[in-house]
């Protein structure tokens, strides 16, 4: 079981990223944010579940949707949003964005615009550690969309052969863009893919951040003990559109506010207050301190300069 | 010259030694691809006896052990990823891909992630990476055996091409390749393994970006590329017969290229022509071709002339491959007809 102590910072990274998200949809709806934006929204607790069993030594790789994962792995909101408004100062100079934002200090290996083209990435930087032997370990973050892409079946099945030290961490919010996962995919949980590959494949609830807990707890054990890798498939309810701006025409509407009612957020909130851990005033206090840090964020990104067009073709090879 | 130093090696060979040497100076060098050792997990005398699908890599899962040499499933994609992660994570992966073929199975691991990821990323990520595979017509391997697929490579921004024509050239160009902080995708032509050269022992390395004066002439620049050398070589003799003094000039490396050299060539000799063992469209053929046109036209005394392949994959039947692949006479031909023009 997880301390409250545990429970309360569990808590306050997913409210980060929920703000962040909110307050990036706010600012993108204005016009002057360039690029596609898919937000993270409802699936704060896989993010903050996972990469809070992790340091900065370890490497995860992400989705399109990838902001959740970059504030649970250690990012500024600073460095974030100057990289999503394309400026100089951003994480990676206003030359990726969104889709393409990485932190590679804090062991964050990019964003990947490629349904699925993360994964292996990930399985390398498992396997850096494996050959180093050190207990680093690696996170492979994806939603429901890649799990019938070739290259996640082919990684699963080297990580179980080497036990790389690897967690699969499949985001199944049950839609790939329009497409549901019912339709698309053979099984339905998709934990039940990595019995075929010789290891464990849990399923959880992402509005249940204590079983997220649980389960990144025994994955990411098992990796750092050599016991090789897991793969976890947690169940997200779409709160949102596949992008900001999605009509979402495909979609019954009830179908969202199904998803909108099972909120990890508020859900841990009401039970940190019930054991007297948080109250409304603590929460209070928390928006208030998020929001500022995102109201100074917003605008040392705004004020941040362009690139300079001159620089186009800078930086494509290592010295 | 010492005894050592006029060592006569294979491709194969020179090849082995380049790794070899770079993993014993470097533990973060390491070696992963499908049947590189061979008997994978059996251990004894069937483990590591096979050494890769030409032998190039015979010995080293004895040398430094299953940890650093990785015998792989047939996954190429996965392969290359995890090459590209491990060497986003600080190691330096030689990836052996076999055949230049099976490069299309890991287009979007090359192609969208370690050729992007430096740019992308705005300088964060150094993926120091080596893609080997062996190419090229000439033993019957048809269609999805004999790609030369260089030209594919050379277009994309953030990877280097490296395109050796002998021994001596595959080992020092190889070692700078393990060495560059790039991912570089490394052409065997499969004439190379067999071919006998002159090869020093110990490690040196060639720069990446610099071609090579192979033979000097003053009336026409044949710029060779990979096994063409060898054949413009052939038919420098016979042009040499004719009084043509052919200058040859080996590109080594498509990315990045040395126009320099081709540009100095050419204001001596007035006349070029390519040999390329490649489709000719939106070829490295047509791309120097192109590029030599712009830099050095009022030098030319005769339009830029190209030898490739047809516009067709690679056919299996004698007569039909050797149509295939450019031939020493129609390179003769075609010099002598640049050069009477």
């Amino acid at each position: 079981m997880p301390t409250k102590a545990y429970l309360l910072e569990f808590y306050e990274l997913m409210l980060k990223i929920r703000m962040f998200e909110e307050r990036v949809t706010r600012e993108f709806r204005k016009g002057d944010m360039p690029g596609f934006v898919h937000t993270y929204i409802g699936a704060e607790a896989v993010a903050a579940g996972i990469c809070m069993q992790l340091d900065d030594h370890d490497y995860i790789s992400s989705t399109h949707r990838g902001h959740g994962h970059c504030i649970a792995k250690g990012c500024s909101f600073r460095d974030m949003l100057a990289e999503l408004y394309g400026k100089e100062t951003g994480l990676c100079k206003g030359r990726g964005g969104s889709m393409h934002i990485a932190d590679f200090d804090r062991g964050m290996l990019g964003a990947n615009a490629i349904v699925g083209g993360g994964i292996a990435l990930a399985a390398g930087g498992a396997l850096a550690a494996q050959t180093r032997k050190s207990d680093r370990v690696a996170v492979s973050f994806f939603g429901d969309g890649a799990c019938n892409q070739g290259i996640l079946h082919e990684t699963m099945n080297l990580a179980s052969i080497w036990k790389l030290p690897l967690i699969f961490v499949c985001e199944n919010n049950g839609w790939a863009e329009s497409t549901p996962t019912e339709y698309s995919t053979s099984v339905s949980n998709i934990a039940e893919r990595a019995h075929g590959y010789g290891f464990a494949g849990l399923t959880v609830d992402a509005s249940d951040a204590e079983a997220v807990y649980e389960a990144a707890n025994s994955a990411v054990q098992c990796a750092r003990n050599g016991d090789g890798p897991t793969l976890i498939e947690a169940k997200i309810g779409r709160m949102v559109g596949h992008y900001l701006g999605d009509p979402e025409g495909y979609r019954p509407k009830e179908l969202k506010v199904k998803a909108r009612s099972k909120d990890p957020i508020p859900d841990l909130a009401s039970k940190l207050i019930d054991s007297n851990a948080l109250t409304e005033m603590g929460i209070s206090n928390i928006k208030d301190r998020i929001n500022t840090e995102l109201d100074e964020a917003v605008s040392y990104a705004k004020d941040s300069p362009l690139p300079s067009g001159a620089d186009v073709d800078i930086g494509v090879y290592s010295e | 010259m010492s005894q050592q130093e006029q060592r006569i090696i294979s491709g194969a060979s020179a090849i082995n030694e380049a790794i070899r040497e770079c993993m014993e100076q470097d533990p973060t060098t390491i070696l992963i691809g499908e049947d590189i050792a061979g008997g994978a997990g059996l251990g004894g005398q069937h483990e590591g006896a096979m050494g890769g699908s030409f032998g190039v890599t015979k010995g080293l899962l004895e040398q430094f052990g299953p940890l650093r040499v990785r015998d792989t499933p047939i996954s190429e994609a996965a392969i290359a990823g995890i090459g590209v992660g491990a060497s986003a994570a600080g190691l330096r992966p030689i990836i052996d891909m076999m055949w230049s073929s099976f490069t299309p199975l890991a287009f979007d691991q090359i192609f969208n992630q370690a050729a992007k990821m430096r740019y992308m990323f705005g300088g964060q990520a150094k993926i120091p990476l080596v893609l080997r595979m062996a190419m090229g017509a000439g033993l019957g391997a048809a269609g999805q055996h004999s790609d030369t697929l260089y030209s594919v490579f050379t277009h994309i921004p953030g990877l280097k091409v490296v395109v050796p024509s002998s021994p001596n050239d595959a080992k020092g160009l190889l070692a700078a390749s393990i060495k560059d902080n790039n991912p570089v995708l490394f052409f065997e032509h499969m004439g190379l393994y067999g071919m006998k050269d002159e090869v020093p022992e110990g490690s040196y390395t060639y720069p990446l970006g610099e071609a090579r004066l192979v033979q000097e002439g003053s009336d026409i620049t044949i710029v060779a590329i990979s096994m063409m050398v060898t054949k413009a070589l052939e038919a420098a003799t016979v042009l040499a017969e004719d009084g043509i003094k052919a200058e040859i000039i080996d590109p080594r490396t498509l990315s990045p290229i040395d126009y320099d050299s081709m540009v100095a060539s050419i204001k001596k000799t007035g006349r070029l022509l390519i040999v390329d063992e490649s489709p000719p469209r939106c070829s490295i053929a047509a791309d120097i071709a192109a590029n030599l046109s712009e830099m050095a036209f009022g030098y030319l005394q005769a339009p830029t002339s190209r030898i490739t392949c047809p516009h067709s994959p690679v056919p299996l039947s004698p007569p039909l491959e050797s149509a295939y692949i450019p031939s020493v006479e129609q390179i003769v031909s075609t010099a002598r007809g640049l050069c009477c023009a």
